[in-house]
């Protein structure tokens, strides 16, 4: 059985760990902190968590203020909120001078389920990529994500971290060495590569093991920083299998799958599928049945590598 | 607690308030573009804040121990450049240089550009959030500065600022003081007609503040604000200061058309006359 872990419930878990060592890290949530599972910090710091009520952009306004005077600051809510709702000041007050607060949404993709549309962030990365000075990352597992609140937590600068709602299966081992900017090969391969992100990362090894017994190898990497990306990962997978698929719980516009086409376009262009939300919206349903009819299932992955490996 | 200040002193204040009006319309003109009028409207607070009420250090712009100003509306850094500048911060004749290719002074504030700018700007209706977060930072470091914002009436409409309205009196930031430049206009025309914000006072009150209404053009009144502020405990002060968009330069006073249109040639000697 493949063990599970909700990445928020890894975040909380740091957050309380970072707070012991540092006593200048603050938390801020705006009334989703039992969700996003800050409310453990709460628990543990009462004095250095602030909760804003549901009024977001005030809440990145005094992140902001509080980041000026040499707080490390962590701001939570859901994906959708911590980044459509509070796109311009995130743009004037956070990522324009550079200042040191850390944006950690949950609930992001069209894993949240149920809830439906207006709380499934398909169209986050692309804004917050879009940002000069911010940093992007999406951890696959819990694992990762303690390695990356900790990472982040240690380095100066804007950075927004995307988690989820459902319980991701475990993908990487206590030891693995996580790096800002560095994606990783989870398996190698030589007839493709298959580039994911978050909980696709499961999905993508899922299809690679599927492939082999079809005789195609299929290299999987996980691409947890979408920015800035790691390019010589990518180019090197280019070269390397010729064919490339990538897989991410967002709008195939702007996220993961254009990071990736935008350095291949540049440098060694090759057969690419992009497996994401096909510019639609979500809707309510289980995650499970989400994933299927948006085709991000690892049957779907293994027809699109098949599919690129036949335009070689 | 508090600030005395004698008559001569007021004249001295009011002496460098015209000056820091005279730059304002020499920059302005220089770079043929940006807003005269509230940055006319805010100078008699800002320049009272930079040379009697702050504690500040030019020479030294990241002094942990200082008193923050934050300029919510980005919009009027002219004359915010002008009276750091003239404070110490850097040169004035880098004043000369505002907007153009290269210069420190950016179209609105940069806080990683300009020696003694606190926050990066021109997105309306952020910096009373921002402010708090200082003041709240403040607390938290056991720091005794204080942390003082000039805002727009227009930029009032934001709903934003009334986010930061409720927050600021519930996290009880006493070290916070605000003052609203209700010159009574916008770029649109006035406010009451593009968008009404009256009453002001009853509103900010009934949010939770400590509430002042003065004449934002006297020095005494501006000074004595402050030093209420110092003296009330438990919660944000908010000044209602009524200014006059374009004071000083009588044929911008009340003016909607001088919102953001740099003066000619012309226009700038006559001012400058004006301001003798
Ligand atoms: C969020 C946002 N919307 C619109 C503008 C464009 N804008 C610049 S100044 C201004 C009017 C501001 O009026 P007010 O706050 O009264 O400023 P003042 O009269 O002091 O110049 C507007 C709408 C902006 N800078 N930011
Ligand atoms: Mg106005």
């Amino acid at each position: 059985m493949v063990e599970l872990m909700a990445t928020r419930d890894a975040y909380g878990k740091t957050l309380v760990k970072l707070g012991k060592e540092n006593q200048e890290i603050v938390v801020l949530d705006a009334d989703c902190s039992s969700s996003t599972r800050t409310s453990m910090f709460r628990e543990a710091f009462p004095d250095r968590f602030f909760n804003f009520g549901v009024a977001e952009a005030n809440m990145i306004g005094f992140a902001t203020g509080l980041a000026t005077c040499g707080k490390i600051v962590f701001a939570s809510t859901f994906a959708v909120f911590g980044s459509c709702r509070v796109f311009d000041q995130v743009r004037t007050s956070i990522a324009w001078p550079k200042l040191n607060v850390k944006i950690v949404v949950t609930h992001a993709g069209i894993s949240v389920g149920e809830d439906g549309a207006s709380h499934q962030a398909i169209e986050d990365i692309a804004l917050m990529r879009s940002l000069a000075n911010m940093t992007v990352i999406v951890p696959a597992d819990g694992i990762e994500t303690e390695k990356a609140i900790i990472a982040c937590s240690k380095i100066s600068g804007p950075f927004y971290i995307r988690l989820g709602r459902a319980k991701f299966p475990i993908v990487f081992s206590d030891d693995y060495e996580f790096k800002i900017g560095k994606g990783t090969i989870l398996k190698d391969g030589k007839d493709a590569t298959i580039i994911a992100i978050g909980l696709m990362v499961f999905e993508a090894l899922q299809a690679a093991s599927d492939l082999e017994k079809e005789g195609i190898s299929t290299r999987v990497i996980n691409m947890s920083t979408i920015k800035p990306i790691d390019k010589e990962i990518i180019i090197q997978a280019a070269q390397e299998t010729r064919a490339i698929v990538t897989c991410e719980e967002h709008s195939i516009i702007g996220g993961l799958g254009s990071a990736v086409a935008e350095v291949l376009v540049e440098n060694c262009p090759v057969p690419m599928k992009r497996i994401g939300a096909p510019d639609k919206f979500g809707f309510s349903a289980t995650p499970a049945e989400l994933l299927e009819r948006f085709g991000m299932k690892s049957t779907h992955i293994v027809k699109a590598v098949k599919e690129v490996v036949s335009k070689k | 607690m508090g600030i005395e200040i004698s008559n001569e002193q007021i004249q001295e204040l009011e002496a460098k308030a015209k000056d820091v009006r005279r730059w304002i319309i020499k920059m302005l003109a220089e770079a043929g573009s940006g807003h005269p009028g509230g940055s006319l409207s805010s100078t008699d607070i800002i320049t009272a804040l930079y040379f009697k009420i702050m504690n500040h250090r030019p020479a030294d712009p990241k002094w942990e121990d200082r008193d923050r100003f934050v300029l919510s509306k980005g919009h009027c850094c002219p004359a915010l450049y002008a009276v750091l500048a003239l404070s110490g911060y850097f040169p004035t004749d880098e004043l000369m240089r505002l907007r153009k290719l290269d210069s420190f002074l950016q179209g609105h504030t940069d806080m990683l550009s300009t020696p003694g700018v606190e926050i990066s700007a021109g997105s309306l209706g952020q910096g009373l959030s921002i402010a708090g977060g200082m003041a709240l930072a403040g607390k938290l470091n056991h720091k005794d500065y204080h942390v003082y914002v000039v805002l727009g009436d227009g930029e009032s409409q934001e709903g934003q600022v009334w986010e930061a309205a409720m927050a600021c009196p519930h996290y009880k930031l006493d070290n916070l003081c605000a003052f609203l430049d209700y010159n009574k206009l916008q770029i649109d025309g006035p406010v009451a007609e593009v968008m009404n914000i009256a009453p002001l006072v009853d509103k900010f009150r009934a949010f939770g503040w400590h509430t002042i209404e003065i004449d934002g053009h006297n020095m005494n009144q501006i000074i004595q604000a402050t030093n209420e502020a110092k003296n009330t405990r438990g919660k944000p002060t908010m000044v209602i200061a009524h200014t006059i968009k374009g004071k000083g330069v009588s044929f911008m006073e009340g003016k909607v058309e001088w919102h953001g249109v740099a003066p000619s040639k012309e226009e700038r000697d006559k001012a400058l006359e004006e301001l003798q």
